[in-house]
């Protein structure tokens, strides 16, 4: 079908999508790039409740990290069966990524939780209206992941996706490593480096 | 929206609405209401784009008409203090962010499609979506007049003043979210115009090929998509602040106040080039039409625009000398701030030097163009004393900085938003506004804005504060630098300047009246926009043009006389026409309209009502804006073979090119 919009070759040989979620992430990287270095200047400015070493238990995150890399890999061989058109494989790895990525948004739900209880609210100190807000962004971040994962799983069932498959997998393989990428500079920033 | 088929360019769309995700059928009206709240075509959006941000051109001037009505005077009773402060914030918010930005956007999503010689933007639905999004998003904003009172804090809020101790009213909440909506629109405009200039254009169309105005569009492109997220950035921590208890600006629990003046400005700064950048692609491609010359040094042009783009993220804390940053920075800042009036200056040149020799035709486009050239000099010149930080820590928040802004931003991108009227007005509507109100409405404006913004510069050297709600005879001072005398100039000024102005309105209202249809190529113009009809068909070309030359259009016109060594010429712009409807596509799918961009935009002001007032009310928006994404990931952005009817003898819609 000639459709305007891909009717002949792009300029750069790279898809208009593929090219659209680049530059998403190029965008992206500010908004993190805010946001870390709001949380940079605020993490030692504890005026009551704990101080960050004092909650932060890095074997606990050192695992849901692991965890979240690890999707990175899955979503690897999703795209690779997606280019194949292996359709059994690629949902499955799809799937897959998706139980990882909410396997460490539950992670970080949890650990939320147990900062509370140790004191540390979101208007208890600058650190924590900082912490929770960088962490929180970064969280929604993974669950948008989850959901455009999961929704894909559903869609290719149906047969429904308007455009290449590969292209679509790719696209969306594209933001979920941009996030798991975010996720090592945080986690060094602000789980590594002492304060 | 339609297929076109030849030979029968006047048969109508013929589409089958198919169901879009089992709810709704998608739109097809090719007429009536429904085929502009549905349309994804970038030339009635870009039309859309303007109208609004006309009307916010017009909300914004009489809250400025009612700023200088108050200062017109000794003990201003026009306004109290409160509301003098609201009509200040509400000034700037809209001039900035509902006029000029989306102004420029209308020029851009209606003229670079057409220069770079394709069919639509890359992504027409995202384009849909962020029109629609910047109008709610202004609605939005401007609700608050009505709910308690709008923001009051200046148009850069700085925190904590804009914080719930000092800004109680909803008016700041309206503000900060209310520019996440337009923000929104920017960041998915900038996206669909980057991919569509680096992805879309015309096969031969090497960069350095493009016309300049499609240059600077793509660099002002790049400064939003990387200016957008910091202000973002921003908003969210006052929001949080003011919404859920965050302590980002409280200063007791050990915050620093100048956290958000660095976020706001790193975002402020680069906003200042998006919004000139445009005015000087606009009379870059004027220059030259009516000076019957190429521009000079084009790749000057476009690399000191680059530049621009570069350096001026280096220079934000010049906005903060006054607040003690230390005198490595402000010497640092300082130099950059000087750096980057050369590239500024390289295109004054270039401007200057594509007049001269040239054979100069004054048309209004014409005028426009030459008033920003000296307008924006003025203001430029103005700026570059800002650099020097002992001078600026004592302009700082005086009228000498009202000055000189609105110079860059009235005498700049203003003039150069008028000269693209009154350029592209045949091209958009087939026909062409009156020379003669036009040469009233540009020197009525040029007068006015002179009277205006000129004794700014004597009111705050002699130290009259901006943001003062009135000033008092006793304070006023005596002999030729009285304050008195200068703002009632000031207050004169703008009233000339609004009729100035309305003899636009009046000309608009003119040209609609007169049947007079305009010719086709009517300034003998340069590039690929003028290389289709007045106004271009939705498929903008019946072929896509190749290209060979910058300044296409025009050396399809014109070729080099081998002998004498002058420019001769030998087709017209009909012959072109002919041509191409000789050897036109015959298959083309154009985008197909939806109803999602417009539904999706709609949901963003329901979740930042809801956060102001019931969160119950935003679960309502998140379950729209699920149900519309949803609907726009499984419709595809061009109706499927299927719908198509072939109901055209002899065609046969299996043949595509």
């Amino acid at each position: 079908m000639t459709d305007v919009t891909h009717d002949h070759a792009s300029s750069t040989g790279i898809s208009n999508v593929k090219l659209g979620m680049w530059a998403f992430l190029g965008s992206e990287c500010l908004l993190f790039g805010g946001l870390i270095s709001t949380y940079m200047l605020y993490r030692g400015r504890v005026t009551g409740g704990p101080r960050p070493s004092q909650i932060f238990d890095i074997p606990f995150t050192s695992v849901s990290s692991f965890i979240l890399l690890m999707s990175s890999l899955t979503m690897v061989l999703a795209v690779s069966a997606a280019h194949k058109e292996d359709d059994r494989k690629i949902n499955l790895w799809l799937t897959v990524t998706a139980l990882l990525g909410a396997t460490f948004v539950g992670g970080q739900v949890y650990e939320f939780t147990a900062f509370y209880k140790e004191g540390l609210g979101f208007s208890t100190s600058l650190f924590g209206s900082s912490f929770y807000t960088l962490t929180g962004f970064h969280g929604v971040h993974v669950t948008v992941g989850i959901i455009m994962l999961m929704s894909l799983v559903g869609i290719l069932k149906r047969s429904k996706v308007p455009g290449k498959k590969a292209e679509v997998v790719e696209m969306i393989g594209l933001y979920w490593h941009f996030v798991d990428i975010v996720w090592i500079v945080i986690f060094t920033l602000v789980y590594l480096i002492p304060v | 929206m339609a297929i076109i088929e030849r030979p029968a360019p006047t048969v109508p769309a013929v589409v089958t609405p198919t169901t879009t995700y089992g709810v709704l059928k998608r739109p097809v009206s090719a007429t009536g209401w429904r085929s502009w709240v549905f349309t994804v075509d970038h030339k009635k959006i870009g039309i859309m784009y303007g109208a609004t941000a006309m009307f916010f051109f017009i909300v914004g001037g009489v809250e400025a008409l009612l700023i200088r009505l108050q200062l017109a005077a000794p003990n201003g009773k026009v306004l109290n203090a409160d509301l003098y402060n609201q009509m200040f914030t509400m000034h700037a918010t809209t001039m900035v962010f509902l006029f000029v930005m989306p102004m420029a956007a209308a020029f851009a999503n209606y003229f670079v499609p057409l220069q770079i010689g394709a069919r639509d933007v890359a992504f027409p639905r995202l384009n849909a979506f962020s029109f629609w999004a910047l109008l709610f998003g202004g609605i939005f904003l401007n609700l608050a007049w009505f709910l308690g009172g709008a923001a009051d804090g200046g148009w850069f809020m700085y925190a904590p003043n804009s914080g719930p101790v000092f800004s109680p009213t909803n008016g700041v909440d309206f503000w900060a979210l209310g520019l996440q909506i337009t923000g929104i629109a920017s960041l998915a405009g900038a996206i669909n115009l980057i991919i569509t200039v680096l992805n879309m254009r015309a096969p031969g169309m090497s960069l350095m090929k493009m016309p300049i105005f499609t240059w600077l569009i793509t660099v002002v492109q790049f400064l939003l998509l990387f200016a957008v997220p910091v202000i973002t950035v921003a908003l969210f921590l006052l929001s949080f602040q003011r919404n859920f208890g965050a302590r980002f600006f409280d200063v007791a629990a050990g915050a620093d106040p100048l956290l958000w003046q660095h976020l706001f400005w790193i975002f402020g700064h680069p906003e200042v080039y998006i919004l000139i950048l445009p005015s000087f692609g606009i009379i870059s491609e004027v220059l030259p039409v009516f000076s019957r010359k190429p521009l000079f040094g084009y790749p000057f042009v476009v690399f000191s625009g680059a530049a621009i783009g570069f350096v001026g993220w280096g220079v934000w804390a010049h906005h903060m000398f006054a607040s003690g940053l230390g005198p490595v920075s402000v010497a640092v800042f300082s130099l950059t701030t000087m750096a980057i009036a050369v590239p500024t200056g390289v295109k004054i040149i270039n401007w200057t030097l594509t007049m001269w020799g040239g054979k100069l035709w004054f048309t209004t486009a014409m005028k426009f163009a030459i008033g920003l050239i000296v307008l924006f000099t003025v203001g430029g010149l103005s700026g570059v004393t800002h650099s020097v930080a002992p001078s600026d820590t004592q302009q700082t928040d005086t009228y000498y900085i009202v000055a000189h802004f609105h110079y860059v931003l009235f005498g700049g991108a203003v003039l150069g938003i008028f000269s693209g009227f009154y350029y592209w007005w045949p091209k958009v509507f087939g026909k062409m506004l009156n020379e003669k109100l036009g040469s009233w409405n540009f020197w009525l404006m040029i007068i006015g804005l002179n009277l205006t913004f000129g004794p700014m510069h004597i009111l705050g050297l002699q130290g009259q504060p901006r943001r003062m709600y009135r000033w008092t005879e006793a304070r006023a001072g005596e002999g030729f630098f009285n304050l008195a005398f200068w703002n009632m100039i000031a207050s004169i000024g703008s009233f000339i300047l609004t009729t100035g102005i309305l003899m636009f309105l009046i000309n608009v209202w003119v040209t609609w009246r007169n049947p007079k249809k305009a010719p086709l190529d009517p300034w003998d113009a340069r590039s690929l926009e003028w290389m289709t009809t007045n106004p271009p068909k939705e498929h903008n070309f019946d072929v896509i043009p190749t290209v060979h030359h910058l300044d296409e259009f025009f050396h399809r016109k014109y070729e080099e006389d081998a002998t004498t060594h002058t420019m001769k010429q030998v087709a017209t712009a009909e012959e072109l026409m002919a041509e191409q409807e000789r050897n036109a596509d015959k298959h083309i799918h154009m985008p197909s309209p939806s109803y999602w961009p417009i539904v999706l935009a709609f949901a963003l002001p329901i979740i930042t009502f809801g956060i102001i007032y019931s969160y119950l009310i935003s679960v309502v928006g998140g379950v729209i804006v699920l149900f519309a994404a949803y609907g726009w990931a499984l419709e595809s952005s061009t109706a499927p073979d299927s719908d198509f009817e072939n109901n055209t003898p002899g065609t046969a819609l299996a043949i595509h090119d």
